[in-house]
């Protein structure tokens, strides 16, 4: 595999993810739609882990006794 | 126990008649990988699936409500309260998914579909639902979608000075059925050309492949017969033991076991309900798969068949012309007598670049067949230049024409078929089918991996057959290469190759085989 640069491959990869999961078929417009909606399930998704995932591990880690 | 007993029979018998392991039949690999694709491919092929089928029922809402105009067929609006007419499976696939992606299928071809053919440009303004001509075309595109496995799909002058002189002769149309008056005398020099190549009494010729099967095999069996059809026997067969009204049973692809159960059961068995015996036992299997590549297991199937006294029908449509050291199919691929298969059934489409079909067995057979047969009472017969076209690259083939240009092609497409195959393997492709079968099945499994593969192998001049869902299970989607005699080296080398080494490695990471040991990247 050679790229040339950066650009080429994010567009490799993103060539890939419309191949795999079937996008590549479907319309310009249903394409952003389905990639709107993956994008904000994502972005929930880490937000979500940046606000509790710490939460989360610190009640953990008391209950185990290791931290007061 | 008394299955393993038979089994072991079968095995002595296959011993004593065919000897210790020498010869043809045992240098094939018995086991023709059917390699399963690793699970993460499986999950991610019906995930595409599914989001496809999504978006399609979000279409055919916003259709229904009328946000969007509808191009297909609809109900009249008087017609709403009766029984739906388009919403089962099948018209759904076809508007939502079929539609999205048809321009891969049904290309015009404006040349001759020799090795290298001229396609017609056309463009779609509105996703497939329209198509428009550019008036340009695509020339010198690689074909290796045609089944012109000899390469005697040509115009060359040369070639083809009987053929014109026949049609000079006898015309273009015959203008009536065989049994009524248009049994010319070049039918019967066919006929009697077929039954010495194939070393057998006696043949008929018919004038289509599809129109053999299907009709010929209602002539054959009837109400109170068995036919044993193999899982992956073509529609032409299935066709004709449906007209027939026979008792259909299928059995596991090329599977000997699954097959001598169900002739012991049905012997033992008899007929459903009154138990009595099967008046015939029809064994139907093809000489290649064409979908997958894999070929019949026929020194087996003989010796089932001839302990269990049943008969069988073999279909050599992709076989004849195209396996074997001289071209006679797959009796002499593995070296057994062509006279032990009761019914030989072939096509000429593929092999000798013409259209039609035959049958060849004895002479009784053969008689009765074209007495009762519907092919013979009411279809057409075939067409002088057709029959010529026939004529001439039989006897090519044999050598009669006095040249080796026929047995150079078959040792050529030979020699094409090891070739691509091992590059492939080597590549790390998963591949079906036997390593002698000119027709080459790449599994891409996912619906949008098999699309993009046609257009960006259009785009690079080569054309491909890739198929689908309907046709294929609906995880195996797979692009099917059908070599010829008349592709050369360097076409399958630095155009076909090098270019499907690119795209699919690169393009379509299509590499899921874990038997290959040589993964170039």
């Amino acid at each position: 595999m050679d790229f040339k640069n950066l650009k080429e491959y994010l567009a490799w990869l993103y060539f890939q993810y419309l191949i795999i999961t079937g996008i590549y078929v479907l319309e310009p417009w249903e394409k952003s739609i389905f990639n709107s909606v993956l994008f904000s399930a994502i972005a929930m998704v880490i937000y979500t882990t940046y606000v509790f995932v710490p939460i989360h591990v610190r009640l953990a880690l008391e209950f185990f006794s290791v931290v007061q | 126990e008394l299955m393993r007993t038979c089994l072991v029979f079968t095995r002595l018998l296959l011993l004593q008649k065919n000897g210790p392991g020498t010869g043809v039949a045992n240098s094939l690999p018995r086991h023709e990988p059917f390699e399963q694709a690793p699970m993460y491919v499986a999950v991610m092929t019906y995930l595409g699936y599914g989001l496809v089928t999504l978006f399609g029922y979000f279409r055919d809402f916003l259709r229904a409500v009328g946000l969007e105009k509808c191009h297909v067929a609809q109900e009249r609006s008087e017609q709403k309260d009766f029984v739906p007419l388009y919403q089962d499976f099948e018209n759904f696939y076809n508007r939502n998914l079929y539609m999205r992606v048809r321009d891969n299928w049904n290309r015009p071809i404006c040349s001759l579909p020799g090795p290298v053919f001229d396609l017609m440009e056309r463009i779609s303004d509105d996703y497939n639902w329209t198509f428009r001509f550019t008036g340009r075309t695509i020339p010198n595109v690689i074909n290796v979608g045609s089944y012109n496995y000899l390469g005697f799909a040509e115009n060359n002058v040369d070639f083809l000075k009987t053929v014109a002189e026949k049609t000079q002769e006898y015309g273009v149309g015959v203008c009536s059925t065989r049994q009524e008056i248009a049994n010319l005398s070049l039918h019967q020099e066919l006929e009697q050309l077929v039954a010495n190549f194939l070393g057998l009494e006696s043949s008929m010729a018919f004038g289509m492949g599809f129109a053999t099967n299907s009709m010929n095999i209602p002539a054959l069996v009837g109400k109170g017969c068995l036919i044993l059809s193999d899982e992956l026997n073509h529609t032409s067969l299935i066709l004709g033991a449906r007209l027939s009204g026979a008792t259909i049973r299928v059995f596991k692809h090329n599977n000997m076991h699954s097959l001598e159960k169900m002739l012991r059961e049905a012997i033992c068995s008899g007929q459903p309900r009154t138990h009595r015996p099967w008046k015939k036992i029809l064994i139907m299997v093809e000489g290649i798969y064409s979908m997958e590549g894999s070929v019949v297991r026929l020194p087996e199937i003989l010796a089932l068949k001839k302990k269990y006294k049943a008969y069988l029908y073999l279909d050599e449509a992709h076989s004849i012309g195209a396996v074997g050291p001289t071209g006679r199919g797959v009796t002499e691929l593995f070296n057994v007598n062509a006279a032990d298969v009761d019914i030989m059934m072939g096509t000429f489409t593929k092999s000798f670049g013409a259209c039609g079909g035959y049958i060849a067995g004895k002479k009784v057979l053969v008689d009765y067949i074209r007495r009762h047969s519907h092919s013979a009472i009411y279809a057409t017969a075939m067409s002088p230049p057709v029959t010529e076209q026939v004529i001439r690259a039989m006897k090519c083939i044999m050598g009669q024409d006095g040249g080796d240009e026929g047995i150079r092609r078959v040792r050529q497409l030979a020699e094409n078929t090891r070739y691509f195959r091992a590059r492939l393997k080597e590549m790390g492709f998963i591949i079906y089918g036997n390593d002698d079968s000119p027709v080459v099945p790449i599994l891409l499994y996912m619906p949008a991996k098999v699309v993009a593969f046609a257009r960006e192998m259009l785009r690079r001049k080569i054309g491909v057959v890739v198929v689908g869902f309907p046709a294929t299970p609906i995880t195996e989607a797979r692009a099917r290469f059908c070599l010829s005699a008349a592709h050369t080296r360097p076409m399958l080398d630095q155009s076909n190759l090098l270019i499907l080494r690119y795209l699919l490695i690169h393009l379509l990471n299509a590499i899921n085989s874990r038997l290959s040991h040589y993964h170039t990247v």
